[in-house]
């Protein structure tokens, strides 16, 4: 008797609830306004982007504080203006002229000058940024002619080309006035003012961060949305819950998993889109310890760039969203990219063969040796491929045992302690090879730096290319510099580039004009709209 | 009940060594683990170069010995001064005093459902052990503690939130909506019905077998056989004679079950997206924040032994044997 009751019950309560929901008005009206909600899977420790240039931070960031300029399908040179409405750099590579945006004003009401920039540049970029840092090193004064113009000086020639392609990245100005004093600017618990479209508005931790409209931004019409809420939704099988509850509008950076991407594209009012990912990709890459003495003999490494089905890799662990790898350069950056190299096609005979060769020939167990795999912690593809390699190595006889580490101990073995033979890593490739991809085949870096050569690999070619390319100025021979460095380094295969993946964003339909340039994630969303 | 006081006494005195072992423990765990908070950030950044390294290590505070850092952390412990949280940059108590409520409110809740539902569902399968009912219920509350919390946890979002939508997919309140008083602890209370259903169902088990199990053995007691030769209904010794004699070893479980728990509440809390205590101690954990952890593992051993310390007086004052050994001695 019990149950039957209990199941009437909750049945008139359901209906009671349908019957209400039909009564509810729509969340938005008309064609701008609206609150945004997106979800976030992790909260920066420091949310200022001009100190710390990641993804993570800038996901948020970047809608407050802006860039000189941001990346753009059609820009000129892959550029669009944000802060800085042109730039030139001198032909000695000694210095760059910005000519900035004029009244622009900060979130409290400041007009925006170029001493902002030049006290960006020389306290924050150049001394604390993770990227500036390198991009910066060579920055000696920045001149401000006029309240409108920036001249940055150099000590010694920095490629214009580079300063260009790393602007979305590094260039993210911040206001003199509020920093001006602080002992410790990395330190400052100041709130984010910045220039953009949507104003810091709180933050509750655990919980959520809420940026609202700026009603002075410069951009004509724009924004467009009244808030947006980023939402802390820490597991992705719940982050895809949401979405389909309608209780997000949009997921970024794959947080709905691949795995579930089949099920939820067949939702009604669900979009899914693969683009807007082209500036920031990732790569899956095999890291090499060349400390091991079968690892260090060039056949063995080109057997195990021979053992690996780059296909397969696509197919069933990025379902189709990634591309094969050539290289260290990926092939969405074409202004880089030289697919003309030696390739290393799927063989498992030529694999074995090569392993002979190498004189290491196949033990009584079928075994030749044996060596430890680190898969790297951060997604769930390297954890995926560090499976598969395992298995496919199995096929040519290299017997790896596979080492799973959370990430703080991922980096302590890996690039600090050098305690693997092979590590899967995503480097990230980052609009320009001298950021952050030399580094990762460039012999000096010493330990305890993620994401650079901790195999002890050396190779003075390849220095001394790196080496040349960092100071020669002229944009078609650093350019070139960088396509013999793809040459030199599939040839001799340091690192072993597998696949290059971009991430995946699902939204409601009613959100517009998703996905509309390479960093989109990571862009200021000042034309975003909500339909309803 | 001074009975009772005394027994307080002695056990808040005896505390103490547990939870120095306990955060001189914790403290050296994590010291075990490999990488550190520095280790832990670079990566979060996607890296940087060696002089950054080095720098973060230094504010960090991660130069020194770990013996020189415990010492340093027992000495401002002692001050009452729970520290400064690295990955969160902020003082550690505060941190603990925001995520502490809704744990509590979490775990409160589905202890009270676990025990309320489990012991009445122990009564019904025990006052006829073996009948078809028992095994329905047996079966059943098995099957429960057999899934994986976080399993559970997403299921009942599929149905209650995704299909039916009668319940938030996650997170513990509606954001940003300026409810206070009342309303705002209504929408708490209709954000929590879902974890607390997924953490209190699988722990429902344990209190109803105990209970069920309890009686069956409470019914070949003579006092049963008493109670049935006074002509009393079968009903009436069940609740009374046989499930109030079984009750006792529950109050005991309840002690014991608070500290799963806070266990359980660290995957239930990522799954439903709760700023709780459980998710604090992952990202601790995954930071390398050894003073966060540290402060964190002391506070829940504080709450564990407070817990154990009431059951012991409720106890103590159900059953008049339990405890005059103790102070007598």
């Amino acid at each position: 008797m019990n149950t039957i009751s209990l199941s009437r019950r909750t049945l008139i309560r359901g209906s009671a609830l349908l019957l209400a929901s039909t009564a509810l008005p729509p969340v938005a009206f008309g064609q701008s306004g609206g609150r945004l909600v997106v979800a976030a899977d992790s909260e920066p420790r420091n949310l200022n982007p001009a100190i710390v240039a990641s993804n993570g931070v800038f996901f948020i960031a970047s809608k407050v504080i802006e860039p000189l300029a941001e990346a753009s399908f059609d820009g000129e040179g892959g550029l669009a203006p944000r802060l800085a409405i042109a730039w030139e750099g001198s032909d000695d590579g000694l210095s760059a002229t910005f000519k900035l945006r004029e009244g622009v004003k900060w979130h409290d009401g400041q007009p925006f000058t170029s001493a902002d920039v030049a006290f960006s540049a020389l306290q924050v970029w150049k001394p604390l940024q993770n990227l500036g840092r390198l991009v910066f090193a060579n920055l000696e004064a920045v001149d401000t002619p006029d309240d409108h113009t920036a001249v940055f000086r150099f000590a010694r020639p920095t490629p214009f080309q580079l300063v260009r392609n790393a602007l979305p990245v590094v260039s993210s100005v911040v206001a003199k006035h509020i920093y001006e004093g602080e002992a410790d600017i990395a330190a400052s618990t100041a709130n984010l003012v910045g220039t953009g479209p949507f104003r810091f508005a709180e933050h509750r931790p655990g919980e959520y961060y809420r940026l609202e409209r700026n009603p002075d931004y410069w951009g004509e019409g724009e924004p467009k949305l009244d808030e947006i809420i980023f939402r802390v939704l820490p597991d992705r099988a719940a982050a895809a819950g949401a979405l389909e509850a309608g209780e997000i509008q949009l997921a970024a950076f794959s947080q709905v998993p691949l795995t579930d991407l089949d099920r939820i594209s067949k939702v009604p009012g669900i979009e899914v889109y693969s683009k807007g990912y082209e500036a920031l990709t990732y790569q899956l890459a095999v890291e090499i310890n060349h400390r091991r003495a079968e690892l260090a003999n060039v056949k063995v490494r080109q057997a195990i760039a021979h053992a690996i089905d780059r296909d397969f890799v696509v197919r069933t662990i990025f379902l189709g969203y990634a591309e094969t790898a050539t290289g260290i350069v990926p092939k969405n950056a074409p202004e880089f990219y030289n697919g003309d190299v030696p390739a290393y096609p799927f063989d498992v005979d030529k694999a074995n063969a090569l392993l002979d060769e190498a004189g290491y020939p196949r033990q009584d167990g079928g075994t030749r040796f044996r060596l430890r795999l680190l898969p790297a912690p951060y997604f769930t593809e390297t954890r995926q491929f560090g499976d598969y390699l395992r298995q496919a190595l199995a096929a040519v006889g290299i017997d790896a045992t596979v080492v799973n580490n959370d990430a703080a101990a991922h980096q302590k073995a890996v690039y600090t302690d050098h305690e693997f033979d092979l590590a899967v890593a995503p480097t990230v490739f980052r609009g320009d090879p001298a950021i952050s991809t030399t580094i990762l085949v460039r012999s000096g870096t010493p330990a305890g730096v993620p994401f650079s050569n901790q195999g002890g690999y050396e190779n003075k070619d390849i220095d001394a290319l790196i080496d040349k390319a960092g100071e020669t100025v002229d944009t078609k021979q650093r350019t070139e510099l960088y396509k013999q460095l793809q040459v030199l380094v599939a040839q001799d295969l340091p690192i072993i580039n597998v696949a290059d993946w971009g991430f995946i964003t699902v939204a409601s339909s009613q959100v517009k004009n998703v996905s509309n340039n390479p960093r989109w994630a990571v862009s200021n969303w000042a034309d975003t709209e909500l339909e309803s | 009940m001074n009975r009772a006081l005394r027994l307080l006494r002695r056990r808040l005195v005896s505390s103490i060594p547990v939870l120095l072992i306990v955060i001189v423990g914790s403290f050296f765990l994590l010291e075990l683990a490999p990488g550190d908070a520095a280790d832990a950030y670079l990566l979060s950044i996607g890296g940087g170069d060696p002089a950054l390294v080095q720098a973060l290590r230094q504010s960090y505070g991660l130069e020194g010995s770990a013996l020189s850092r415990l010492w340093l952390y027992l000495t401002s412990l002692v001050r009452l001064d729970l520290g400064w949280s690295v990955i969160f940059n902020r003082p550690i108590s505060g941190l603990i005093l925001e995520r502490l409520p809704n744990t509590l409110w979490l775990m409160g809740s589905a202890v009270a459902l676990s025990f309320t539902v489990g012991s009445a569902l122990g009564i019904v399968a025990g006052s006829k052990p073996g009948s078809w009912r028992d095994r329905m219920l047996s079966t059943g509350s098995l099957a429960l503690y057999a899934v994986p919390s976080f399993w559970l946890g997403l299921v009942l979002i599929v149905v209650f939130s995704v299909q039916l939508r009668w319940f938030p997919t996650a997170g513990i309140e509606t954001i940003a909506s300026g409810r206070h008083g009342l309303a705002r602890a209504r929408d708490i209370a209709w954000h929590l019905a879902l974890p607390v259903a997924a953490l209190g169902l699988i722990y429902l088990a344990l209190f109803l077998r105990m209970m069920r199990t309890g009686m069956a053995e409470a019914w070949r007691q003579d006092y049963a056989l008493a109670a049935r030769a006074r002509g009393l209904g079968h009903r009436r010794i069940a609740v009374f004679h046989i499930a109030r004699n079984a009750l006792l070893p529950l109050v005991t479980m309840l002690g014991l079950q608070a500290a799963s728990m806070l266990g359980g509440s660290v995957v239930i809390e990522s799954v439903f997206a709760i700023p709780g205590f459980g998710r604090l101690a992952q990202e601790a954990v995954a930071g390398r924040d050894a003073p966060l952890l540290t402060g964190i593992i002391l506070v829940s051993a504080v709450l564990v032994i407070l817990v154990n310390l009431a059951v012991d007086m409720a106890y103590a004052l159900l059953d008049p044997r339990v405890g005059a050994n103790e102070v007598a001695a």
